[in-house]
């Protein structure tokens, strides 16, 4: 913790905050009682599945669903154009603060024309998905294929097809940021590196995919949706303006949820056709998608090619970098959140970590007949690590300089904020030198050196990476969303409540999905308030019980969701112990509350319980003079005031064995130095970092959704599509630095993705140091045996 | 058309089943659908991810790949059976004390596919653990955690014999 943080009721010896403490939500999941929205099964519930296009792109000529709709159990078979029917109007993906950028307007299902392979075209609806199924597969749709857009590099190229031809060329953003004079910085460099990488293109794969169960109730025409959502609110926006019920009048909840990491921060045209069957069937309708249609529907991400550049001196100091990114997103821009966040994040943060101040960063983010793009884990945050960290390793070497002690030369100082970084963004609390610090030590650096250089002299290649990073978390009013025109809430809230028992009801509009969102806030909740956890219950997850928030998104939860619990537990401890003054004759400030009972401060005695306030607070009013009219509840809603993001900042080291012979990478060791701030729960903290890690070690690795040239995904099974096992990857040690962010009193910023942003940099920084002696190099992930070998000139 | 079923009789968790079932229907749609047994879950429906991992007459085998007319006259094990006959308790306990979960939606797969290392516990290294684990795709952990909770689970049960 910061020297200067002032300590609060929440830094008291045994405090909740800062102590590691067991989720309910595993002990229901170990039981097999965890209930996802494919477990709720209500009486008469139908099922949906889609006929899909089987083209990257076409004419939608004629559709016949005759021979559907005779089907045993089929209730209803629905078009493109009799769904638009039931929509206010079609979504475009745009958001005013991406300046001029463009997006054809998207119905939720194709009508004319299907513009990626999955698309979907033709909905069923019937008594058990296997009867949809096979309903399905008598609908008869006439396609005249059209040309497709697959490679990024040329859709812009002249003679290329134009996807939308009203949108007058492929071209979705184009931005440019610039900072200082890089030319002449590079003119006066000594040493410059150039480079090119390439990014495949992930998903999500969260185990459990999409899910909706929608029902409608005509009488009061009620609409409740259970799906696996993060953001609750902004589901019911989306579904209430598309399908034109009053928002007021839907509810959203969400289940538990297996596993998001963003894809269901989005909206999917396949889930509002399955909500518009139940509002036109008055019955239960399902759509649960399978692992093919998640592979050809979900939101993509990553599908970047950036080309960088880093001018230093040859004492080892960056004085420039520049970046040009084509992006390739897909058919469409996903709606509400567009498709160019991660170009945009990119820009953002290439080079983070580092003092140079000549900066110059440039995108275009191109249209492709594929699955439209968007956020995913860490949005670029995996890519401008890679091309900055590479960078970064390179020129050290071309320094002759240790990577290590080259970046000890260069990183912002830790006594050097507020700042402004070179993409111009502010940065406060954040600290680099003692991250890397602490990773030298973590890692023994200089013993695993001379380790290396052993297994070297045995014809072992062995390689070290390290990676310095910033991630942008927690994003206010003032940057994407509000200002951006989307119904997207960047502000979160908490309600709290002192029940007639004594216990306390902390609603919260943050979600979880297996972080342990609500443990999190239960944590805060009762080490303000001063009563035993097992007092708190916290609900998430329901449009009709918490506050508005914007939900979990962008590693939010507890730095925005978090402050919002503490402020409303601020709030309701000093109406408790205003009570408790009027009831015991004695001022509030010489009061305290101490394991639900309220106590003298520096006295540990009961004077009176939670319980017997809760009591006389709700049923015994009378025992109060009139002038006292408590709520025993309270809300507190809490946002960035000017801030575009609370940014954390890291390290991580990587220890791998590369197999020069096959191309076989062996993770051996991984090492992550964080600073999110204040810790609530470090085992919780710990763990959002390793299976982040993970995430991004299988981005970097294995991971890719393959095209071909007619625009057909190749891979789309579990089975050809590449997760990390296992058996492939390693521990991973942690340690967070504490920096509490100033711009709350909690303290805490984000954690969730930090894992994920620079894991691909670090190991593929670890690979390149293996084959350097080799005069090999990778610069394309995922980082395939192939690629290795081909990188060492073997194939 | 009408669908071609069949009547089968086997024992789930203890008790003993009859009903007629859709020829294709799969067990674990069958266990899910049919009997509300919602602990074994589907995450790939073609055999890789191990989420809907059950046992039948002691193996472990994956709900999805199976019929459930080929579990006629089986005996069939579900997380939920587990938990109720305290076979696995000590796992998990540590999968909650470890957080060896986070959304949860992979955990009894996890657990039925750990709990086979736990029926003749020998000394094994995490390597093994991992390797052992290797057909259960868990996207939230980053296994790490995993591993620990059956490591300590597993040399508990060695050192108490
Ligand atoms: S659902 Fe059976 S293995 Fe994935
Ligand atoms: S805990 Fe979510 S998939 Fe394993």
């Amino acid at each position: 913790m910061n020297k200067e943080t002032p300590l609060t009721l929440l830094d008291k010896p045994n405090s909740y905050v800062g102590r590691t403490l067991s989720r309910d939500a595993a002990k229901r999941a170990v039981a097999g009682r965890g209930r996802y929205t494919d477990d709720i099964m209500p009486a008469r519930t139908l099922h949906a599945a889609f006929v899909r296009s089987p083209y990257g792109h076409a004419k939608i000529l004629s559709i016949d669903v005759e021979a559907a709709k005779q089907q045993q159990g089929v209730a209803l078979v629905m078009t493109g154009a009799e769904l638009a029917e039931m929509c206010t109007g079609p979504w475009v993906g745009t958001l005013v603060c991406f300046d001029g950028m463009k997006s054809e307007p998207q119905h939720p299902m194709a009508i004319d024309r299907a513009c990626w392979q999955g698309e979907p075209v033709v909905m069923v609806v019937a008594t058990s998905r296997a009867e949809a199924e096979d309903a399905a597969e008598l609908v008869t749709v006439e396609y005249e294929e059209l040309p497709v857009v697959i490679d990024k590099e040329t859709a812009l190229d002249p003679g290329t097809p134009i996807i939308h031809p009203n949108l007058g060329d492929n071209l979705a953003f184009e931005k440019t940021i610039e900072t200082g004079d890089v030319e002449k910085a590079v003119a006066e460099a000594d040493i410059v590196i150039e480079d090119t990488f390439t990014f495949g293109r992930h998903t999500a794969v969260s185990l459990e995919p999409r899910a909706l169960l929608a029902e409608y109730d005509p009488g009061t025409e009620r609409l409740t949706i259970h799906t696996s959502s993060q953001c609750p609110h902004m589901i019911q926006a989306v579904f209430a303006r598309t399908l034109g019920v009053p928002e007021h009048n839907v509810r959203i909840v969400a289940p538990d949820v297996g596993g998001s990491f963003g894809l269901k921060i989005h909206t999917f045209g396949d889930e509002i056709a399955a909500t518009a069957a139940a509002i036109k069937l008055a019955r239960p309708v399902k759509f649960i998608a399978d692992r093919l249609e998640s592979f050809a529907t979900d939101i993509h991400a990553r599908e970047n090619r950036v080309k960088g550049r880093i001018a230093v001196t040859k004492e080892g100091i960056i004085t420039s970098m520049d970046i040009d990114v084509r992006s390739g997103a897909g058919a469409y821009s996903q709606y509400p959140r567009t498709s160019v966040f991660e170009a945009n994040q990119i820009l953002n943060i290439t080079g983070g970590p580092y003092a140079h101040e000549n900066y110059r960063a440039s995108t275009q983010v191109v249209y492709l007949n594929k699955v439209p793009t968007s956020q995913y884990r860490a949005v670029g945050h995996p890519i401008g690590n890679t091309v900055g960290e590479s960078l970064v390793d390179q020129a050290a070497a071309a320094c002759g300089i240790d990577p290590m002690e080259f970046r000890r030369r260069n990183v912002m100082r830790d006594d050097s904020y507020p700042r402004i970084s070179a993409a111009g963004i502010e940065m406060r609390d954040l600290s680099h030198q003692q991250c890397l610090e602490t990773l030298v030590d973590r890692m023994g650096y200089d013993a695993l050196l001379e380790e290396q250089a052993e297994y070297r002299k045995k014809g072992i290649q062995r390689g070290i990476g390290i990676a310095a990073f910033i991630k942008g978390t927690a994003p206010g009013p003032a940057g994407y969303y509000g200002a951006g025109g989307a119904p997207i809430s960047s502000q979160d809230s908490c309600t709290i409540k002192l029940e007639p028992s004594g216990g306390v009801i902390c609603m919260v509009g943050v979600t979880d999905q297996g972080q342990g969102v609500d443990t999190v806030m239960g944590q805060i909740a009762a080490a303000t308030l001063g009563i035993p956890m097992e007092s708190v219950r916290v609900i998430e997850g329901d449009t009709d019980a918490v506050p508005y928030g914007g939900g979990t998104y962008a590693s939010r939860a507890t730095a925005i969701g978090g402050e919002a619990t503490y402020q409303a537990a601020m709030m309701l401890r000093a109406e408790i112990l205003e009570i408790a003054g009027v009831l015991l004759q004695a001022e509030p400030d010489t009061l305290d509350i101490l394991d639900g009972h309220v106590v003298d401060k520096g006295d540990s005695a009961s004077r009176i319980s939670l319980a017997e306030i809760g009591r006389i607070g709700h049923f015994q009013v009378a025992e109060l003079p009139n002038h006292i009219q408590h709520t025993l509840s309270a809300t507190y809603r809490f946002r960035l005031k000017d801030a575009l993001y609370i940014f954390t900042n890291g390290i991580q080291g990587a220890y791998v064995e590369v197999d020069t012979d096959t191309g076989f990478i062996k993770l051996l060791n991984h090492w992550v130095i964080e600073d999110c701030g204040r810790v609530i729960n470090p085992q919780l903290a710990d763990e959002q970092v390793r299976g982040g890690c993970v995430q991004g070690l299988g981005g970097a690795l294995y991971e890719e959704c393959v095209y071909d040239s007619a625009g057909q995904l190749q891979n789309a099974t579990l089975a050809d599509y590449l997760v990390p096992m296992a058996g492939e990857m390693p521990d991973i040690e942690v340690a967070h630095i504490q920096t509490h962010t100033g711009v709350s009193e909690l303290g805490a910023k984000g954690v969730g993705e930090s894992g994920t942003g620079a894991a691909p940099a670090v190991v593929m920084n670890a690979v390149n140091d293996a084959i350097r002696p080799f005069g090999g190099k990778v610069t394309a992930q995922p980082m395939s045996p192939e690629t290795i070998l081909k990188a060492l000139g073997k194939v | 058309m009408s669908e071609a079923t069949l009547e089968i009789s086997l024992t789930v968790n203890g008790e003993q089943v009859t009903k007629t079932v859709p020829v294709r229907q799969h067990l674990v749609d069958f266990l899910r659908n049919e009997l509300g047994f919602t602990g074994s879950h589907l995450g790939c429906e073609h055999g890789v991810c191990g989420a809907c991992s059950v046992r039948v007459d002691d193996a472990v085998v994956r709900g999805c790949l199976m019929l459930a007319v080929q579990a006629d006259g089986a005996k069939v094990e579900t997380v939920e059976g587990l938990n109720e006959t305290g076979e696995i308790a000590d796992l998990q306990k540590n999968f909650v004390e470890r957080n060896a979960m986070q959304c949860g939606y992979c955990t009894p797969g996890m657990l039925i596919t750990a709990a086979e290392l736990l029926r003749e516990p020998k000394p094994v290294s995490r390597e093994e653990i991992r390797e052992h684990l290797s057909g259960n795709f868990c996207r939230c952990t980053g296994y790490h955690a995993i591993v620990d909770a059956v490591e300590t689970t597993i040399n508990t049960r060695l050192e108490e014999g």
